[in-house]
């Protein structure tokens, strides 16, 4: 083999090389949730330009129920990362039966979220009539960014809890490794994640005592 | 950030130090909550809510998404862009205001 030859076996580009030290699994995960950050970025900044634009945007969201409510949500979330983290903590530690007990805590804490979730968009819409095109207030544009930037999050946690309940169910049965929980850990924290900007922005910034 | 081989992967954080994570983040939240009830001025709001949204997105990444524990390389691979890309969305802002000015009032 020349010299020329073995420099080209050894190089990074040939394959078989981890440059940032972790599996391709997870840097693709990571790869995802830039990119997601970018979306929801977007929205972020849509609903924030829009909103400076609109004179009288409405504050629907009192205290007491509403932001109480929301909160509950965001307790939720943030406890779902706790027990999340703990699961791939006990599969870094080869413990399956942990780790699924782990994952499942996150996912009741995720349909948790999604049953409250659920719960307020009906209360807007019956109670409110906050549609995505139409409110009382006389500003559609509230309808439409709010369940716009919310119907979205709300899709990334069901599909979170499926994806969960896939890898739950997958270590339980003996397969997957350490690294297959890891990644599914990484897109649940990042949900978690764009809750915790959704929040203050949308409902905490909009909320009436 | 640290290095580590693949002989010594899975370095992380301890139970200890996800439990202090998570009061910090319920604190935090919490304080985001008091600051709605108390309904200060829009302004200082919006500055204290993002200040603490953002100390939170570094908290979760850094310790429940692990990338303290990660080579400085992919840090540096994706956040830089993300940050540049969400910093230049802005440059539409000014034109939201200006935009409420030139409403023909009914």
């Amino acid at each position: 083999m020349s010299d020329a030859e073995a420099v080209a076996v050894e190089s990074v580009w040939q394959g078989g090389a981890h440059p940032y030290s972790i599996g391709s699994k997870k840097f693709g995960m990571w790869l995802f949730i830039i990119s997601d950050a970018l979306t929801f970025s977007v929205l972020l900044m849509a609903y924030t330009y829009l909103r400076l634009s609109t004179p009288n945007w409405p504050k629907p969201f009192i205290f007491n129920p509403s932001i109480i409510f929301s909160s509950v949500m965001t307790f939720c979330l943030l406890s779902s990362s706790l027990t999340m983290v703990m699961a791939v903590h006990a599969m870094n530690h080869g413990n399956r039966g942990a780790t699924v007990k782990w994952i499942l805590a996150t996912m009741v804490f995720g349909l948790g979220f999604v049953g409250l979730h659920m719960t307020e968009w009906v209360n807007l819409i019956t109670n409110e009539h906050v549609t995505p095109f139409n409110n009382e207030w006389g500003v559609p544009l509230f309808g439409g960014t709010f369940f716009a930037l919310t119907g979205l999050h709300m899709t990334h946690v069901i599909i979170g809890v499926i994806y969960l309940g896939i890898i739950a169910f997958a270590v339980g049965r003996g397969k997957f490794k350490y690294e297959d929980v890891e990644v599914s850990g990484l897109y649940w924290h990042f949900v978690d994640l764009v809750w915790m900007f959704i929040f203050p922005l949308v409902y905490l910034m909009s909320a009436k005592v | 950030m640290s290095d580590h081989s693949e002989a010594v992967e899975h370095v992380g954080g301890t139970t200890q130090s996800f439990l202090y994570v998570w009061i910090a983040l319920l604190v935090m939240t919490g304080i985001e909550v008091l600051l709605a009830y108390e309904q200060v001025p829009t302004l200082i709001m919006l500055t204290a809510l993002l200040g603490l949204s953002i100390v939170k997105a570094a908290l979760i990444i850094a310790y429940f998404m692990h990338l303290k524990f990660e080579k400085l390389s992919l840090f540096l691979t994706l956040f830089p862009m993300l940050i540049l890309c969400i910093i230049l969305m802005m440059i539409f802002m000014p034109d939201s205001m200006r935009s409420l000015s030139m409403r023909v009032v009914q």
